[in-house]
Parts: C-alpha cells; structure tokens; sequence
C-alpha cells in the first residue's frame, strides 16, 4: 500500500544542508500497525509529514495504493489527504471556536459532502468514539483524552485507508494514554492502516511491527507478530475505569 | 465557519466593520451633499428661465479702471428709468427689473413677515412661473405703482385660509395691495421660497422699501443666439446713459452656469477624494487586521491543509472573511450614510439630500472591492504556508 524508495528530504539552515530524511525505502502493507521511533531529530516525524503528503521529499519515490505520489500536483494532493489520509497530532489540532460535532465535520465540510450524509457520518464517528454526550461540547470544555478522541474522530470521519499519528498520547497522562492507543488499535483491528510516531518505547511496543530512525535512516525495521492483541487491563470496548 | 471565526475577535472584527462602515457612510454623506448642492444650483439657474442677461449695479471686475473713477464711490444707482430704456434694443424682448425686501404683510387679523418682490409683468415668461388663480402684474409702463400684487401659495394659506384670496386686499406696510393673481410655482428663487412672496410693481417696491436703486434688472433675449448681441446692447444704453461710466455688470446666463460649472467639478472631485481616502484608510486596516488573523490562525491554517484542504480554499476563506467584514460594513454605512442624510435634510431644509442612486450603488461596490483587494496579500500568504511549519508553529 505504501511504498518508499530512496526518500530523501534536505533542510537549508543557513549554508548548511540537514538531511532530515537519507534514503528511507519503507514498505507497508495494507492493515499493517507500525510505530516508528528513534531520538528526536532522527527524521521520524519528517518521514510522517511526507507519508502524510505535508511535505514533498527532495529526492526518491513515494507510491501509495499503488500511484505514485510525489508527481501529484497540489489539487490531487489535497484530495488524497482528504480521503484516503488521516492524522492526529501531539497538540490535538482541534478548532477552538467550533464544537466536537463541528470538529468532526471539518474534513466533510471540506470534501463538499451533502449536509445529511455528513450529519449521519458525524453521528456514527462520535458514537464510535464515545463522544456522543459530549458532541456539543468545545475542545476548552473537554479533557487531554477526549480531546484526542474528537481528534481521532476527525481523522477517521472520512474513511480513510491511513491513520497517521505524530506522538498521539504525548500530552496526556497514563489512564488517557491507555484509552486512546486501545481506540487507535480498535479501528487498526477494523481494517485502517496505522502508523504511529512516537518517542516513548512503551508505545512502540506495542506495535505489529517497529521501525527505528537513526540521522534520516531507517536503523532497525522488526515485526511482533504478537503484539498489538489487547492487553490485559485495557479493554476498549468497556467503559472508563472507575 | 468563516462567521464564527470573524465572532472570536469581536473587537477586531467591530472596528474593521467600523472602518468600513465610516467610509461608506461618508461616501454617501459627502456625494449627496455634492449631488443635493449641483441640483439646487441646477435648480436655481432653471428657475432663472433660458436666454437671459443679468445686470448687476456696480462693477464686479477690478481689472481695467475705469478712468477717473474716485475710489471708495458707491456705485450709481441702478434705476427704473434704467430698465426702461433697455427696451429700446431689439435683442431685447423681456425687461423685468427686480427690488426685494422684507416686510409686515397684514389681512384681516393676520399678519406675516414676507419677502416683498418688486418687478413687472415681464418676469412670469422670464421665470417660466405658473399662477394658480388670477393673473400676473399688468404689462405698462414702469414707473406706474398700481396698488395690486401678485401672493405665493403659503401666503395665501397664511393670511386667507379658506377665504377666496382674488380680490381681497393686503396691506404692506403703509400701503394696500389687491391681490390679483396666486402663484402655482414651488420652489426657490435667489433663495426665497416662491412660495412666500408677495409680488408687487417694482415702482411701488422700491416706494415700499424706501430703495432708490434696483436689485437687479433681468433681460429676456429672444433666442440663444442673441444673447451676446443683447448684452452688448445693454452695455452701451447703460454706458450711454451713465455719463460713459461702466459702472454695471452685465453677465450671461451661460457664464454663470459655466462658472459654477467648474466650482461644482471641483467640489465633487474633491468629495471623491475625501470618500476615497477614507475608504484606503479602511482598506489598509482590512490588511492589517487579516494579517493579524493569518499569523494568530497559521496551527488552523496547517490543520486544514492537513485535512485536505487546497490552497484555493484556504484564499477563499480568508478572501470571503474579508469580503464579508467588508460587506457588513458597507450595509451598516449604507444605514449610517441614509440616516444622516434625513438628519442633515431637517437641518438644511433647502437642500434635497436624497442620495444618488450611483452612489448607493458604488458606495458600498467600492467597499467590497476594497475588501477583497486588502484581503488578497493576507489570504495569499495563508495559502503559501508550509503545512509542516503551521502545525508547529502552535
């Protein structure tokens, strides 16, 4: 589904050249659950900026569902994002002034899709996220893990085939951290492509599969085929621990 | 989306409309007065009939002296003998000499301050005025003061009521008018309103006013063609007749109307500029204050790109939030500019301030077009932001 060949993304800060990215070749399957780690200033979250197409790579092929990407111009670019992509950020991203209802429909509003269907669409992302009591709500009302949860309920509203998310439990605590990565890997185990960057080996871990960057490379790349089950304690589908 | 985002920063927002809303509401004050000023004027030298020569007493050019003139004389009088020699020329068809003042007019036990207004038959043609009832002043000789007079309609109204006013008799001070005839004309003459006036035979006028010169003499000449004709004329009898002192100035209509032409010109150009600064004012805090937004919004600017939105959309957004402040402002002008207008009417009855429908039309027209022209840098620098930097950028 995702291909990467000899990636490359070069910074100029002042005369010098920072390769951020040095030649990645990455390939990922449809359904597959891959964390990718490594020091900060490896490259890992450059790499999910151009996976995500919100960075164009200096040099190399990035071919997604089998069409290669990078030769895409700005219109298809955004449609791909739009549809097939899905992010969640560190810092939530939601828009201050609009509620969590309205926050899921951005990415509707944006596609053009007809008010009913998108209201029926809202409904369902929120329900899948347990937002529903709290769909009128705005992101200042709300704490760091249902802020996340409208977050991912954003990213995943339009169906996408990927959900790429940037060090997704970085600015919450344990219990939050524990509910979001189960409700990640609950739409993982439904079908959606997973990718997630983060700095914190407790997370990685628990990925099908892990890949280190090292200065713009991809250092390790490993497969646990066990991991990614539910683990004891966290159940998703139960409600909040008491 | 886009109003909420305009409703997050009410001040901002609120002085943007304002600043628009003050243009535009200036714009429409300023044009109207312009408009209200061209159409009394306009109006005015209507009134004053086609084809006519004015002469004035006294000279109004300084430029060349008259020889042995002693400085600080009074002019000659302008006087009825004057108007009546005027005839003589056969460029000249109507001689209405006019004398105005004011006076007590007093019937039965009513009694008005009016403007009295002395002249001859020949002004109703010249003046192209309607009577209601009646007749005008009798055509003869000038110096005859007959005792009838000629009412506007408010006096009419004032001193008679319901009672027929034809036949009836007015006294102006000291002397009494039957009145003959009632003007149908509205509006104003040399800045009285027709309809106040008492019209009586300028002998008996200047006999009333205790004047011994003329206001003016009006000259009616048959055509347009000979109208020069008619004022060289008029000169060389008044010349002739003044010991071979010009001491009268004799003017054209088409002088007048070219000279207040230009005046007028002037004045709406410079109105423009003064509505058109105002609305650059307005226009460079439309940019300032969208540049403000762009920077305070860049994480929601990245956000949407992230979400799939294209360059194309993130300008229209910022370009419709601009040209929607703008269009609010321009309506609340509208509003402001409309309202002010019917306050300044009741202040400044004499002027009709209804706006010009150009102006409603381009008032606010140039407002938007202000908008989206100030939105366009901020909106543009909106959709050139690297998503990757936006996002961080929170």
């Amino acid at each position: 589904m995702i291909e990467l060949r000899g990636i490359e993304r070069h910074f100029h800060v002042g005369d010098q050249e920072v390769h951020a990215l040095d030649g990645v070749d990455l390939a990922i399957g449809a359904g597959d659950y891959v964390s990718v780690m490594g020091p900060s200033g490896s490259g890992k979250s450059t790499l999910l900026n151009v996976l995500g197409l919100l960075d164009r790579p200096t040099g190399g092929r990035y071919r997604l569902e089998g069409r290669d990407i990078t030769t895409l111009d700005e219109q298809d670019q955004a449609r791909t994002r739009r549809e097939r992509i899905g992010f969640v950020f560190q810092a939530f991203h939601l828009v201050q002034y609009l509620t969590a209802a309205e926050n899921v429909e951005l990415p509707l509003v944006l596609g053009g899709m007809a008010v009913v269907e998108r209201r029926a669409r809202v409904t369902a992302a929120l329900e899948e996220l347990g937002l529903t009591a709290r769909a009128a709500h705005r992101p200042e009302e709300l704490s760091g893990g249902p802020r996340q949860r409208v977050a991912i309920a954003r990213a995943t509203v339009t169906h996408p085939a990927i959900l790429l998310a940037d060090e997704p439990t970085g600015n919450l605590d344990r219990r939050s951290t524990a509910d979001v990565m189960g409700r990640l890997e609950r739409l993982w185990r439904a079908g959606l492509t997973l990718i997630v960057v983060t700095h914190d080996p407790e997370i990685g871990d628990r990925a099908r599969r892990r890949v280190r960057m090292v200065d713009g490379r991809v250092a390790s790349d490993e497969s646990n085929p066990a991991a990614g089950d539910p683990s004891p304690g966290i159940d998703p589908a139960a409600p909040f621990p008491a | 989306m886009v109003r909420r985002a305009a409703l997050r920063h009410p001040a901002r927002s609120g002085l943007l409309v304002l600043s628009v809303a003050v243009g535009v509401a200036a714009v429409i004050v300023l044009a109207s007065l312009g408009e209200g000023a061209r159409r009394y004027i306009g109006d005015e030298f209507a009134s004053l009939g086609t084809h006519l020569v004015l002469v004035l007493p006294g000279r109004a050019e300084t430029a060349g002296g008259i020889p042995g003139m002693i400085g600080g004389q009074t002019p000659r009088d302008l006087t009825i003998a004057d108007a009546t020699a005027l005839r003589r020329s056969s460029a000249v068809r109507e001689v209405a000499p006019v004398a105005v003042g004011e006076a007590l007019v007093l019937h039965g036990g009513r009694s008005r301050q009016s403007a009295i207004f002395g002249t001859s038959a020949d002004l109703l043609p010249l003046r192209h005025w309607k009577m209601a009832q009646g007749r005008f002043l009798a055509p003869g000789d000038l110096e005859r003061a007959a005792a009838e007079c000629v009412i506007g309609a408010r006096v009419q109204r004032e001193l008679f009521g319901s009672e027929p006013a034809l036949g009836g008799w007015l006294r102006v001070g000291d002397r009494r008018f039957r009145v003959v005839g009632v003007l149908a004309t509205e509006g104003r003459s040399i800045g009285i309103d027709v309809q106040d006036l008492v019209i009586v035979p300028v002998a008996a006028a200047m006999q009333l006013l205790n004047s011994s010169s003329l206001f003016r003499i009006m000259v009616g000449a048959p055509s347009r063609e000979s109208m020069e004709r008619a004022k060289r004329d008029v000169e060389a009898i008044l010349v002739a007749r003044h010991q071979g002192e010009r001491d009268v100035t004799v003017i054209t209509q088409d002088a007048v109307l070219k000279t207040f032409d230009r005046i007028l010109r002037a004045v709406t150009l410079a109105i423009a500029g003064i509505g058109g600064v105002s609305l650059v004012v307005a226009g460079v805090l439309i940019t300032n204050v969208m540049l403000v937004a762009v920077s305070q919004r860049t994480a929601e600017i990245g956000l949407l790109v992230a979400l799939g939105a294209t360059r194309g959309r993130i300008l229209g957004l910022f370009l419709g939030e601009a040209g929607a402040l703008a269009l609010v402002g321009a309506l609340a002008g509208l509003a402001v500019g409309i309202a002010s207008n019917l306050g300044l009417e009741q202040a400044l009855p004499q002027l009709d301030l209804t706006p010009p429908l150009w102006v409603l039309a381009a008032g606010p027209a140039v407002a938007l077009g202000t908008g989206l022209l100030a939105g366009a840098a901020p909106a543009r620098r909106a959709a050139a932001l690297d998503p990757v930097v936006a996002l961080r950028g929170s």
